[in-house]
Parts: C-alpha cells; structure tokens; sequence
C-alpha cells in the first residue's frame, strides 16, 4: 500500500490504522466538546463558558475533566450487576470506534474501504443500544432502567428513517461504499453542469434532513434526549457511572456525535472531495475539507440541540412512525422514479 | 487457508461456549446477553466466507434490532436482578433433544456438501448479490416480504383489544 508515494508494509499499515482510529475518537470528542458545547451554547446564552485553563479562552478546560475523571474512585453500587456494569460503556465506546472504520478523508486515506461502507457505519452504530441497554439494567436502579428502555425504543424507531434516508443516496451514487459516493458527488453533474459535481445534499435534501433528524435521536441529543432527561430522569442510564466509566459515555456520546456528521457530510456534501482538487492536493487537502464540512453539520446539530425543548414520549415516537418514515419512503420510490426515467 | 481455519476454530468455540451460556444461565437478561456473542459469532463467520453484506445484515438486524426487543421485552415486564429459579424438571428429554437435533444436522450436512470445496478468492459484491435476489429469486423475495407483512398485520389484529 503507497499513500503519498511512500511505501508501507501491510504490519506497520495496520498499527498506523489502529492508532489513527484509537485517536480521532478522544480527539473529536475534545473538538466537539469544547466548540459547541463549551464555546457556542455559552454565547447563545450570553455568557462566556470556561475561559481560564489553559490561557486562550479555556481551551484545555475538557482535558483537565478528563484528567480528573481519571482520578476519580470508580465507583459500583452493591446491588449492581458488577461484570455487566462495567462492561456496557466499553460496548458503548467500542461501537463508536468501528463507525470510523469506512469514513475516508481522502482519495486513498481511509482504513478499510468496504462494499458495504455506509450499511456497515449504520450497522456498528446500532450496537451501542446493547450498552445502553446493559448500563440501565445492570445498575440496579428504578431511574436507569427507565432510562435504558426510552433509549431502545427511541433507538429502534429512530433506526428506520436514518437506513432509509440513507437508500437515496446509495441509489443515485450506485454503491454503499463511501468512497463510491464521495467520487459519484465529485464527477456526476447538476443537469448537465458539472462546475461543483453533484453534492447530494442538493438532489437529496429530503434525505439530508430525514438523516439529521434522525441522526439526532440516535445521539439522544434534545429534542430527542428523553432517555437521558435531566430533569426526570437525573441522567437515565448514565446516572449510577462515575470516574472513568462515565468518561467512557462521555467519549462516546461526543465521539459519535463526530461520526456523524462525517457521515452526514461524506453522504451529502461530497465528503473530502472539492471541487476542481484532484490527485496529490486532494490527498493533503482531503481531511482539512473533511473537517470544515463536518464542523458545519456538527454546527446545525448543536444549534438545534441548544435551540429546541425536549418532545413528550408519545410524540417522540409518533414523529419516527407517522411521519418520518413515510416521507422516507415516498423519498425511496420518487428517487427510483427519477433515476429509471433520466 | 491456514488464518482461517485457527480464526474459524476460536470464533466456533467462543460460540459453543456462549450458546451453552444461553440455556445454563439463571438469569433471563445474561442469557439475552450471551445471544449476542453467538449471533456475533455467526456475522463473523459470515466474514470469514467473504459475504460483507449478509454478516452486517446479521448485526444490524439480529444484535441491532431482536436482541435489543428482546431485552426492552424482559426489562419492560419483570426487570429480574440477581439469580432467579427459572429451572424445571424437563433437563433430560430437552438434552436429548438437542442431541437428536445437532444428529440430524450434523448428518444432513455432511451428506450434503461431504468434502467438496468452496474456493473464495474475494469478497462477494453487493451490487452481485442484489441483481441475483432481485432477478434470480424474485418470486421467493415477495413471498417472504407478504408472509412478513401478514405476520405484522397479524400481530396487530392479536393485539388491538376494540
């Protein structure tokens, strides 16, 4: 395998994959952390947020969290179920981990370029309701277990219309693999003008918006944080974690939030590609682009987030049935229509 | 072939191993819980035969979707923590059972396929799989797809209560 012209044997390739992976997630977990939800929420609501640590405005306010949760007693309460306890945030964070698998950041940058690219990214994300899951049982607590059970049945009615809005796009570019999208973004054309490619977000943009919606409830992010609903629930299943446990759903809570929206950018806004960058300055420019799109999407997301109150639980539920997932259907058979007729 | 066959071994005995876990434990949530290791086991044999697409079609649906009903099912009804006596005093004839059922698979296969061999040399394609399902076996796809939605009607007609 060559990436900028350097060879590379397959071991060292792997360590280097492993690594890479093992580090954005802690890394974009940081970004997201201290941009939006340091940063943004704190001037949307006219105040300044952290701003001593670390000298320019309180940049090193979530590493020193870190730090301290690492330092914290880890705590399991007696009546607990102790191995499944202290095995569900690792679930939690493993998942987002494996999200990161198939995203690329450039022409040949990605760690595993699979056939199956964005069904493999939506499969694996859906394993962390298992932790959850396991995290508000095993905690031997009336708040978590309710918790746990409005994540999966959020969790499941929400999975729908993100597959679903999903198969727009994988039926315009042809494939499921994400670099195929990426590449059918940057070379197709707008009816015959192909001076920008063809960002889906254009001729998707009922997909794009079913995807955010939905993308949305899968992070539990208000209006759709009824699981984790502080204001009843305490903190649903996280409520009994503490120390580097909670850390853990920390991580992934952000974590996932950042696959995300590299998902929704790759998907709908050309991924790393830009327009007229091609070969060696696509390669050096690809995760710089990659980045900015995925800011501007984590932006919409948080803004929402910090913008709107939480849903009742019947209307939660009845947006996923009644609505949703209709229009992602309709979204499906008005795409095939389009693509057999032109 | 040789990565293979050890990583074909590790994964089978790690099943075995859980699926014993299924029906020996006591509690109802671990041995939902064991389930998911043998139906992840059984995606990553899927993997091991280099067909990508029908082992995350594994995780999505049976880890992403069954297994999470059925633990919201045991949480939303009895939530049980700690051992329960869920035990009855069927052990034998449902061991003798199981034996007769591996017998017959065990025998069904071997008298099946014997010694012939699948060479794989690379992933299946899922654009291959889809034109195969959608135009080789498009009859039997619809059936199952009006057997699925008869059940679904049916559940809801079981549980309306006007």
């Amino acid at each position: 395998m060559s990436v900028l012209a350097l060879e590379i044997g397959w071991g060292w390739m792997l360590a280097f994959k492993a690594l890479v992976i093992l580090l954005i997630v802690p890394l974009g977990a940081l970004v997201l952390g201290y941009t939006f939800l340091l940063k943004m929420m704190s001037h949307m609501q006219s105040r300044l947020g952290p701003m001593d640590p670390g000298g320019f405005h309180g940049w090193f306010q979530l590493v020193g969290d870190g730090l301290k949760f690492l330092q914290k007693e880890d705590i399991i309460p007696e009546d607990a179920d102790r191995r499944v306890f202290a095995f569900a945030p690792v679930i939690v964070v493993i998942s987002t981990f494996l999200m990161f698998v198939v995203i690329p950041i450039g022409p040949v940058a990605v760690v595993a370029n699979l056939d199956v690219g964005v069904f493999y990214a939506l499969a694996v994300s859906s394993l962390s309701v298992i932790g959850v899951l396991m995290a508000g049982w095993s905690s031997a607590n009336k708040f978590a277990l309710m918790g746990a059970l409005r994540a999966a049945g959020q969790l499941i009615a929400y999975e729908l219309p993100l597959l679903l809005a999903v198969v727009g796009v994988v039926m315009q570019a042809g494939t499921m693999s994400l670099q195929g999208i990426v590449s059918a973004q940057q070379n197709g054309s707008i009816f015959g003008w192909s001076g920008i490619g063809n960002p889906f977000i254009f001729t998707q943009i009922i997909g794009f918006l079913l995807f955010m919606i939905a993308a949305q409830a899968e992070l539990s992010q208000t209006p759709f944080d009824m699981p984790v609903a502080e204001s009843e629930l305490v903190a649903g299943y996280m409520v009994e974690y503490s120390g580097f446990r909670f850390l853990f759903f920390f991580i992934g809570e952000f974590g996932t939030a950042t696959a995300f929206a590299a998902l929704a950018a790759t998907l709908f806004l050309g991924g790393w590609s830009l327009p007229g960058v091609h070969g060696l300055s696509a390669e050096l420019l690809g995760p710089l682009v990659l980045f900015v799109k995925l800011m501007g999407v984590a932006f919409l997301m948080f803004w929402v987030r910090f913008t709107y109150p939480r849903l009742r639980e019947d209307q939660l539920q009845a947006i996923a049935w009644k609505f949703l997932i209709p229009i992602a259907l309709a979204n499906i058979i008005v795409t095939a229509i389009i693509k057999v007729a032109f | 072939m040789v990565a293979q066959n050890v990583a074909f071994w590790i994964i089978a005995i790690a099943m075995v191993l859980s699926a014993i876990g299924v029906v020996r434990t006591s509690n109802v949530v671990h041995a939902a819980l064991y389930l998911v290791i043998v139906l992840a086991g059984a995606a990553a044999q899927y993997i091991l035969l280099a067909a990508e697409f029908v082992a995350w079609v594994q995780v999505l649906i049976y880890i992403g979707a069954v297994v999470i009903l059925f633990l919201f099912g045991i949480m939303l009804t009895r939530s049980p923590m700690g051992d329960l006596d869920l035990d009855n005093s069927q052990r034998m004839p449902a061991f003798v059972a199981s034996l007769a059922l591996v017998g017959t698979l065990t025998a069904l296969l071997v008298d099946a396929f014997g010694n012939s061999k699948v060479v794989i040399d690379a992933p299946t394609k899922t654009s291959v799989l889809s034109s195969d399902i959608f135009r080789l076996y498009i009859v039997p796809f619809e059936a199952v797809s009006i057997l699925l939605l008869a059940a679904l009607v049916g559940a809801i007609v079981l549980a309306r209560r006007d």
